[in-house]
């Protein structure tokens, strides 16, 4: 038996039967698993999709984060740092991932730093109030998991198994949210104006994590062939307004959108006009938290490079020693 | 048995110990049995502060969860103590954690001291970890049967964070010489704390059999402390202890900083539920 590490991308040359078996297992709505052939562009486009979703993650600790250390009560901040905590664990299991197919964890980790990989752009807007927390976890946990829960069935093996647990998890966090929301909607006047304003300003956001309208949307054709998209950007937003719309009433809030309504010919929730905009420039950069996410992360980065070469190097040494020992 | 007895034994065999559980209870803590859980329930809370500012801030992913996990187990801890005081003078855990002013928490100055860089952080997280470790498997003997659920809890677990530090301890002491300078540099600023821990005050001689007597935990405390930097080739840091005083409610200055983070959203509204 041979051990010697296989570069899985030097399988993509022409390997006709391993092309005639992707094919087979995409059409038969089957796993690819990392030792599989697959065409190049499925890889790169998945590595590029997974560790996007795991820097989001990443990135995604550092708003919720912020109020760790002045949760209201001490039930919540256990709750909230079990949440943070969780997003970490994602991270982690997203990386692993995105590893099978052959870029390893440190490139990828270089490449956010360098700017050079997006992540989430909801995590460039500002969390200002403890409601913000709370709507977080209803709104953009409840619009993740809406885009999630059918990455579950991706194609790609690692990456929908990683995904059930994210998306159990997820859940988790969504009902914490709605229960802070609930608590605050229950709570006194200016509790419950705390709860509305965060609603008012993370919904049209969230809507926008879905991605732009189907007709903008070009990239999503090729994703759905390869059974790793299953719905359209504009079927899963619509999908979402629903729910929020049933969940907003138990709040007792309101959605700031006076449009949203059932269209019963396309069998669709309609919202209003979202401004794209702001999306392409939030995307661009020049968002309220960009440069502020990007500077935490590089510091947190370069501020823990000693430790990680300390531990590398004391990982060396022992291997020496073990093997002068025997 | 008595009430007291017969409810911690409902909760402590293989039964998940939740403050909720302990806010239920019938027993009453004695003035001073309440006192004593300030102390470790103070020490708990402001740790689990310090610790929460690392999460998103480690130098590696693995290192976020595992500070995240040991700031839960001591937030786990300290709602457990606090829950159980308040039981003596009629408060909630967010009553003494939120309402009370800064000379009356009873928490040491070595929980409070600041995280510095992550060797500072793990020099503070291993004196900690091992003075918690032989007062928790000490309190599970306690005559307060709440009391010693709390512990019986919490020593499994804090033996987790005396592993997980003395593996950094190890790591940065013979890692590189950057680290080594950093881990004795983090030491240092450490030590002066540690003569705190091990001081006893009059109330202990109240608490009898429920509590432990600080001054019996140095000679485990030094003992094990030596085996694990001799293993690191470090040494116990020589300088000077500082006076200390939390247990009496005169804190470092850094104390009021972290209550007003902890408290300003509690005090803005208050009487507001969450």
């Amino acid at each position: 038996m041979t051990t010697t590490a296989i570069d899985p991308r030097s399988r993509e040359d022409h390997d006709a039967a391993g092309e005639r078996r992707f094919d087979e297992l995409i059409a038969q709505d089957s796993r690819i698993e990392p030792r599989d052939w697959m065409p190049a562009d499925y890889r790169k486009s998945l590595t590029r999709q997974i560790s996007q979703h795991a820097h989001s993650e990443i990135i995604g600790m550092q708003p919720e984060a912020n109020w760790i250390t002045r949760a209201p009560s001490l039930k919540r901040k256990a709750v909230l740092m079990a949440k943070v905590q969780d997003e970490a664990g994602h991270g982690l299991y997203l990386y692993s991932a995105a590893e099978t197919l052959g870029t390893p964890r440190d490139q990828m980790t270089e490449d956010l730093i360098a700017g050079k990989a997006r992540y989430s752009s909801i995590f460039n807007y500002p969390v200002l109030t403890w409601a913000d927390i709370g709507a977080i976890g209803w709104l953009v946990d409840g619009a993740a998991i809406c885009n999630q829960v059918p990455l579950c069935r991706a194609s790609y093996g690692p990456y929908g198994r990683a995904m059930v647990r994210i998306c159990k998890e997820e859940s988790f966090h969504q009902r914490q949210g709605f229960e802070i929301l609930l608590e605050l909607a229950n709570g006194t006047e200016a509790q419950k104006q705390m709860a509305q304003d965060a609603v008012n300003r993370w919904y049209a956001p969230s809507l926008m994590m879905f991605g732009p309208p189907d007709e903008d949307s070009p990239n999503s054709q090729k994703s759905m062939e390869w059974n790793i998209k299953r719905f359209s950007n504009d079927e899963l937003r619509s999908r979402f307004v629903g729910m929020m719309v049933e969940q907003i009433k138990v709040l007792g809030l309101d959605l700031p959108d006076q449009d949203v309504r059932f269209d019963e010919e396309t069998g669709r929730w309609q919202h209003g006009p979202l401004d794209w905009n702001e999306f392409k420039e939030v995307l661009a950069g020049r968002g309220p938290c960009n440069a502020q996410r990007m500077e935490r992360r590089r510091e947190a980065h370069e501020d823990g490079a000693w430790v990680r070469e300390a531990a590398a190097a004391y990982a060396e040494k022992q291997v020496l020693k073990t093997a002068q020992a025997a | 048995m008595s009430e007291a007895n017969a409810s911690a034994t409902r909760i402590t065999p293989g039964n998940a110990l939740r403050p909720e559980d302990i806010a239920l209870l019938e027993a009453k803590p004695s003035d001073a049995v309440g006192q004593y859980a300030l102390w470790l329930g103070d020490d708990a809370l402001i740790l689990a502060q310090r610790l929460g500012w690392w999460i998103s801030r480690a130098p590696e992913l693995e290192e976020d969860v595992a500070l995240a996990n040991i700031a839960l187990d001591q937030i786990g801890h300290a709602r457990s103590f606090l829950t159980y005081a308040g039981r003596a003078w009629d408060k909630t855990e967010d009553d003494l954690a939120y309402f009370r002013r800064e000379p009356e928490f009873r928490s040491v100055h070595l929980v409070e001291q600041p995280n510095g860089d992550f060797a500072r952080t793990i020099a503070r997280q291993f004196v900690v970890a091992l003075y918690q470790w032989e007062l928790y498997s000490r309190l599970v003997d306690s005559s307060d049967p709440t009391l010693a659920a709390i512990a019986a809890k919490a020593v499994k677990e804090v033996d987790y964070h005396r592993d997980h530090s003395i593996q950094w301890i190890l790591r940065l002491g013979q890692g590189t010489e950057e680290s080594r300078r950093r881990m004795i540099a983090g030491l240092k600023l450490t030590w002066p704390y540690v003569e705190e821990l091990f001081t006893d005050h009059p109330l202990v001689d109240e608490l009898g059999d429920a509590g432990v007597r600080p001054s019996s935990l140095r000679a485990p405390f030094d003992a094990a402390v030596q085996a694990v930097l001799a293993e690191a080739d470090l040494d116990v840091p020589q300088v000077p202890g500082s006076v200390g005083g939390g247990r009496l409610g005169r804190h470092s200055e850094h104390l009021g900083y972290i209550l007003a983070e902890l408290q300003v959203l509690a005090r803005e509204y208050p009487g507001a539920s969450w």
